[in-house]
């Protein structure tokens, strides 16, 4: 007899074969994380059915097998490698297997070349992700495949990592998407990173095989696997026991299960994980905690049926919650109402709207202030008066409980908010990035996870005497970190405990970046819906130190601050133009979405039509689909950058043949120089095309390091595309040094902009035939770069003179030079027109190619349409004198970003928005001491992180968050005055 | 914004005592014994633990590399801990100057100290790129040599413990003699000798001897494998979960190439950046000085270590010429060439199954890293590479499950070699430690690698 074991991230596997092989009982089930005992129990149960005497060789394999294998004593096979063993024995003549698990996903390539790929720790395309996925749109992972059946067409969403995702899948389902074209975006987000990330360029082709869970389960993964790869790939029977299966084959050594079960009972005993305090160390003091906040209560009044008063509604529809809140003249609460969105607030709120038209039919609604990343559809389906961007909100709510509030902590569904409030005034923002929602939905899908409601889960933390340490990263490393913990022998109420503090620390040194309590201010009010959990909230405090107050409508913040906001600004006697109960009656709302074609963004447009044909448009970058053009586009330094650039074209009387430049890097700046430069020399220089979606794609498979920052990756595209384009020649040179501006200690290009022609080389395959020219270059010291430059061009075209060479050289030193004084002078022109229009100046600062509106998701155009002129950080880095930083000044790029917010600290109508791409080490310094230098000039600092994907909507609130705080801070300096 | 910070002065080098992070375990205390030798007070920091990492995560970004969150951790945790007193400790912290956002590391430690409140410590930069002039250890030429020598000293006893542990009859004895020669020299650099050229040359075979005298079995053949990386987590425990005791207790042979080529590395890129971009004469030469006289000492060890029957490394100008065709020597930050040429000199010496290790998202290793593997693999088929990322939130479990499976191919193609007939029918499960069938054909891996090198 054998047995073979599975322990994966989510599920247990369990085989038991005969003497001949032959499968006579076999097991999935999910675990819950109830790693020690399903398997103690599972072993038993095979011991005592299956196994005449209980003993029979047996090997433990998976993820979670692990720990679990060696203190039990039993032997391990890591689980890839089982696949192998039991692919060769089930299904020969497979060439590649593509396996997802829970938390893993392989692809084997078993022909030509044995070689295994495994995902590596960041990556989230895998059924946890999909079961994430499906819980954010209510489904089951079936009613998910079913849905998926329907689709008539796909988005785009990342899966690169499963809180990305959730931020591209969110605002669909926000702005009502159709599920079941979300749904197919879903799988389709898995095929696209499972062959980029794991395939890395190697084709899948021939017999491929489908195992593991999410591949079972799915008809619609399986076919878009297909579908991409072009293949028929077969599932087989038995598709989710292979791991096991290969387990059990490979395995020689006979163990008693009883015993092992056994030895597997006191291991699950001890508690090895690394504890923190307890949250309470009493249940005196939890009563003295509860009593302490139960005293920050908001006043409220009655609300009869026959009230006939005034009253103003604030609404705020947030990502994962519609929360609404009545008030009267006094600002006195009358009734609130706060409900899960399920996808489409919209009904929901016409619900509750008709509601309080029939229940309370005399009073006067006075206002409706809309807010939240829904406040535009809410505002323009139900025709509410106002809407307000919500960190306002939230801080108008705040102020109003506790006027000297210093800081506001907000930690919603989806998103965290806190500002610093200096002199009554918003002086920073920090709202979580993209990479690390450690927010409320997060404690929830964990909850679920382990088969709780999150409010049960929540209060098992309470009492833990061990709470686990679970770090403050993201939800991909978190569902490590609490397997981990599981196998440890923690226990449920523990993880729950270490679950809420770790969002705690998320909050505080993450997206606050604070490391004292003082830091933080005296005053602090937290709120939103996460702080109702009291282990949350006891964390927080335990963690900085300070009691904080928690109002008790924490989550309904942003709805009563909405009201205020309405109350503030409605005229006495006013009436709102909210739809009156019949209008409301007869209210509908159709969905649709296209993609708009009115330029090369290609934006991806959701139109909600309502009741007598008024239609809302959301989706877009640019005010084109609505009024046919884009606003103020003379007051945009990034696109006459961009214009600038693409204007480079092949001359014509070009005798040495076709020259390729890669549009990506650091040509985004150095184009000018080196176009001009091999032109001279007698090519027909073309560079890539601008880059778009297809153009990264037509590179992906080709990356070999998924954590690179995006810009790098899109050059696997441009090289493809040159490649494509015929060109023979393609240049590319790595450059340690960049031109010397005398801003720094040094001019360094940062390792990836330096070395990334490396990479390419390494990796393109279509480069195969090209000749490819990436040697070590500088153009810092221009008499040696004659000489080095000209030695390097020998070698391919050897009748290439020195003179030439030179002449060459000085042209395009010359051209360089045009170029950016062009720019500094269109970004002097810019800051002149922008003044005289009375409109504010950002320098949106970032390093030369992040004017790729691929990479920048066009918030260049965003801004401007927000009504500020955008400047970039080069074209005023040298409006000031070098000085020193409190960092190593020694990029040339970065330190151009230190002198534009120098420069910020100077003009009272310019400031500074800082582009950072995601996985850029650089900026880790740098913003900090951006910070820093903003922060002395008194300026506020504002920074958006990037990827390959974004969440504009997020963006948008921060932007706009930014223009209120400097517009309030602005009319409270003229109010002084 | 001038920022000003506390000096080091030559009197506190009496009043304080300097503390220096531990990265290399072994090299590392000999070279705090030079350090003393030259009249520092120095305490080589062994504190670790989850405590460490949170002071890092407190204080300095978190989006910064986890070398820099250790290090800066482990000088807050130690200040924290009431050990030392602030007004007369001071940090000691290196800086290799280049691109690489490493240079950094001093920056951010000096402001963490400030944020911490301990702005009055003053931190030392050990560099030889001309940085931090006038607060970085002041630098002589016998001084230069006794920490060369103490490089290469404990390269050597790192490599004969780890040629010798995994095949030692009784297990402890390679790590006794280790301790007992790290004494010793400890000592011996303590009272200003053992660093010269003629004492390395007396002593070397000597250690090298003693560990050859061990009693082994070298017909139980094990896996073999090269750890190559970021230089903080390739060789600091702290770092990489304790990668070496991990490897060891799957029944791995460990080459962790050694602490001398970096800093040979670092003292080519000079000249080699002189010669590809332009620059002085001096510029262009005094890599060659450099590294002629590193060059006399590395014969020495080398050796010593083949003459004993160990394999070595090879010598830095063949080493040199191991990337040619896959990576230019112009890619000079953080670990660059020399990283990729490890890895091909590692998967020619017979370490086919490499782990790449570096910190979460490390900009250099994208390139030399793991964007040279693709390029590794076309050259040298059998090269069984597997990078692993390491980060205060990346989990053992994660990362171990990965070395196993790198481990897994490498098993296989072991039992391959050693049994073609039977590796198609039987293969060897891994688990926890022991193996048990016991195989012939011994001593065979001992032979030494030769190719032709043109130089």
């Amino acid at each position: 007899m054998k047995v073979g074991l599975d322990v994966g991230s989510t599920t247990i596997k369990c085989v038991v074969l005969d003497d001949a092989d032959r499968l006579i009982f076999h097991t999935y089930e999910r675990h819950f994380s109830h790693i020690q005992e399903k398997t103690e129990r599972l072993l038993r149960e095979v011991a005592q059915r299956y196994v005449p005497g209980g003993r029979a060789v047996l090997a433990i394999s998976g993820s979670a097998g692990m720990g679990m294998a060696e203190s039990a004593g039993v032997p391990f096979v890591q689980e890839v490698f089982a696949t192998r063993v039991a692919a060769n024995r089930l299904a020969p003549g497979t060439d590649v297997i593509i396996e997802l698990g829970g938390e893993d996903a392989k692809i084997l390539f078993l022909t030509g070349g044995m070689e295994v790929r495994m995902n590596g720790s960041c990556a989230g395309g895998t059924g946890a992700f999909i079961d994430q996925m499906a819980t954010l749109l209510k489904m089951s992972a079936d009613e998910m495949d079913r849905a998926a059946q329907g689709a008539a067409k796909t988005y785009t969403i990342a899966s690169r990592c499963g809180v990305f995702a959730k931020s591209d899948v969110q605002p669909l389902i926000n702005q009502g998407g159709r599920a079941e074209d979300i749904a197919a975006s879903i799988y389709q987000a898995v095929v696209n990173q499972t062959i980029a990330g794991l395939a890395q360029g190697r084709p899948i082709r021939g017999s491929v095989l489908y195992l593991g869970g999410p591949l079972t389960f799915s008809s619609v993964l399986r076919e878009s696997f297909d579908r991409t790869l072009n293949v028929r790939g077969v599932c087989p029977e038995n598709s989710l026991l292979y791991v096991a299966l290969g387990a059990a084959f490979y395995s020689d050594e006979v163990f008693d299960l009883r015993t092992v079960a056994d030895q597997m009972a006191q291991k699950g005993m001890t508690e090895t994980y690394r504890a923190q305090p307890p949250l309470f160390a009493s249940k005196a003091e939890y009563e003295a905690f509860r009593a302490r906040h139960a005293k920050s209560a908001v006043p409220r009044a009655p609300f009869p049926q026959d009230y006939d008063g005034a009253v103003h509604i604030g609404i705020d529809s947030g990502s994962t919650t519609v929360k609404l809140a009545v008030i009267d003249e006094q600002a006195r609460l009358l009734f609130t109402d706060y409900r899960p969105n399920q996808g489409n607030p919209v009904p929901l709120l016409r619900g509750v709207l008709e509601r309080l038209y029939r229940e309370h039919p005399h009073m006067r609604i006075a206002s409706v202030t809309t807010t939240g990343y829904g406040e535009e559809l809410a505002k323009n389906a139900f025709h509410a008066d106002f809407g307000v961007v919500e960190t306002v909100a939230h801080f108008t709510a705040a102020k109003h409980f506790l006027p000297d509030v210093d800081f506001i902590i907000d930690i919603g569904g989806q998103d965290m908010k806190c500002f610093q409030i200096e002199d009554g005034a918003i002086s920073n923002i920090f709202l979580n990035e993209a990479c690390s929602s450690g927010c409320g939905s997060f404690l929830q899908t964990f909850a679920q996870a382990l088969g709780y409601e999150v409010q049960e889960f929540a209060r098992l933390g309470l009492f833990a005497h061990r709470p686990v340490d679970l770090g403050s990263r993201c939800t991909v490393f978190m569902n490590s970190s609490v397997k981990q913990a599981q196998k440890d022998g923690a226990s449920v109420e523990n993880i729950s405990a270490g679950l809420s503090i770790s969002v705690v620390k998320n909050a505080i040194y993450k997206v606050i970046r604070a490391s004292s309590a003082e830091e933080l201010g005296r005053k602090i009010v937290v709120q939103g819906g996460t702080f109702y959990n009291e282990a949350v909230l006891r964390a927080f405090e335990q963690e900085i130190g300070a009691e904080v107050i928690r109002p008790d409508i924490a989550g309904l913040m942003g709805a009563f601050g909405a009201a205020l906001y309405g109350k503030k600004n409605a005229a006495a006697g006013r009436i709102s133009t909210l739809l009156t109960p019949e209008a409301l009656a007869a209210f509908t709302q159709d969905t649709r979405s296209e993609v708009c074609q009115r330029c090369g963004n290609h934006c991806q447009l959701t139109i909600n039509t309502f009741a007598g044909g008024e239609t809302y448009l959301s989706g877009n970058r640019c005010d084109r689909p609505i009024t046919g053009r884009a606003a103020d586009e003379d007051l945009n330094l990034y696109e006459y950058k961009r214009r600038r650039i693409l204007s480079y074209r092949p001359r014509a009387d070009a005798a040495r043949g076709k020259l390729g430049l890669p549009l990506c890097l650091n040509f985004w700046e150095l184009l000018p120089f080196w176009h001009t430069f091999f032109s001279e020399l007698g090519f027909a220089v073309y560079h890539s095309p601008l880059s778009n979606r297809a153009l990264y794609q037509s590179g992906q498979g080709t990356i070999p390091s998924d954590t690179a920052c995006f810009p790098a990756k899109l050059a696997h595209g441009h090289i493809a595309a040159l490649c494509r384009m015929g060109m023979e020649t393609i240049f590319y040179p790595c450059m340690t040094y960049n031109l010397d501006e005398g801003l720094g200690q040094n001019h360094y290009n940062c390792p990836v902009v330096a070395y990334y022609p490396e990479v390419l080389a390494g990796n393109c395959p279509e480069l195969q035939g090209v000749n490819f020219i990436y040697d070590y270059v500088g153009i810092h010291r221009p008499v040696d770069f004659v000489k080095k430059i000209h030695a390097i061009l020998l070698r391919s075209f050897p009748d290439v003179t020195r003179g030439e060479v030179r002449h060459a050289a000085d042209a395009a030193y010359a051209e360089y030079a045009r170029y950016m004084k062009s720019v500094r002078a269109e970004g002097e022109r810019i800051i002149r027109t922008a003044r005289e229009r009375g409109k504010r100046i950002i320098v949106l600062a970032g390093r030369p190619y992040h004017i790729d509106p691929e990479i920048n998701h066009g918030i260049d155009t965003l801004i401007v349409r927000l009504g500020a002129a955008v400047v970039t950080e080069d074209s005023v880095s040298d409006r000031v004198q070098p000085f020193r930083t409190t960092v190593l000044n020694q990029w040339t790029y970065h330190a151009r970003l230190y002198a534009a917010a120098r420069y910020c600290t100077t003009q009272p109508d310019v400031d500074l928005v800082h582009l950072v791409s995601f996985g850029c080490g650089v900026d880790a310094i740098t913003s900090d001491e951006t910070h820093k230098i903003l922060r002395e000039g008194k300026k506020l600092y504002t920074q958006l992180k990037i990827d390959e994907i974004i969440n504009l909507g997020a963006v948008r609130i921060r932007l706009r968050s930014l223009l209120a705080a400097l517009r309030e801070a602005q009319e409270q300096a003229t109010e002084e005055v | 914004m001038e920022q000003e910070y506390p000096v080091f002065t030559a009197e506190m080098k009496k009043t304080h005592k300097l503390l220096i992070p531990n990265m290399a375990p072994v090299q590392f205390r000999i070279l705090a014994a030079a350090m003393e030798r030259e009249g520092y007070n120095v305490e080589l920091l062994g504190n670790c633990g989850a405590r460490v990492a949170q002071e890092g995560l407190r204080f300095v970004h978190n989006d910064t590399c986890y070398p820099a969150l250790l290090v800066i951790g482990q000088f807050l945790d130690a200040l924290k801990s009431g050990k030392y007193d602030p007004a007369h400790t001071a940090l000691i912290i290196t800086q290799t100057g280049g691109g690489c956002r490493a240079s950094n590391y001093i920056f951010l430690l000096r402001k963490a100290l400030v944020r911490a409140g301990y702005g009055q410590v003053p931190v030392l930069s050990l560099n030889f790129s001309g940085l931090e002039k006038g607060n970085s250890l002041p630098m002589t030429v016998p001084f230069a040599r006794m920490l060369l020598a103490a490089i290469y000293y404990g390269d050597l006893l790192t490599a004969l413990r780890a040629q010798t542990e995994p095949y030692e009859e009784n297990a402890g004895d390679a790590e006794r003699l280790q301790g007992k020669w790290l004494d010793s020299i400890c000592a011996q650099i303590r009272s200003g000798k053992g660093y010269s050229q003629r004492a390395m040359r007396r002593t070397m075979p000597r250690i090298a001897a003693a560990f050859a005298a061990i009693a082994v079995d070298r017909s139980r053949k094990k896996v073999k494998v090269g750890v190559v990386g970021e230089i903080y987590v390739k060789y600091s425990p702290l770092g990489n979960n304790d990668l070496e005791r991990f490897l060891a207790s799957q029944d791995c042979e460990v080459n962790l190439p050694g602490l001398m080529g970096f800093v040979q590395y670092c003292a080519y890129n000079v000249s080699e950046t002189a010669r590809l971009y332009g620059g002085t004469f001096f510029e262009k030469h005094i890599s060659d000085v450099v590294l002629w006289y590193i060059g006399r000492m590395e014969k020495v060890i080398i050796s010593a270590l083949r003459d004993n029957g160990y394999h070595a490394p090879l010598p830095f100008r063949e080493l040199l010429h191991q990337a040619d065709g896959i990576i230019g020597r112009g890619n000079k930050m953080g670990e660059g060439w020399l990283l990729t040429a490890e890895m091909v000199e590692l998967v020619r010496a017979g370490y086919e199954n490499i782990i790449c290790a570096q910190p979460f998202g490390c900009l250099p290793n994208h390139i030399c890293g793991k964007g040279m593997i693709n390029k590794i693999r076309e050259a040298y088929p059998t090269a069984n590479i597997a990078p692993i990322d390491y980060d205060p939130s990346a989990t053992r479990v994660n990362q171990e499950n990965r070395i196993k499976l790198m481990l897994a191919v490498g098993r296989e193609r072991l039992e391959a070699q050693s049994a073609p007939e039977q590796a198609a029918a039987q293969m060897t499960v891994i688990h926890g430690g022991v193996k048990r069938r016991k195989r012939g054909s011994a001593g065979k891996e001992q032979k030494e690698f030769k190719r032709p090198i043109a130089v």
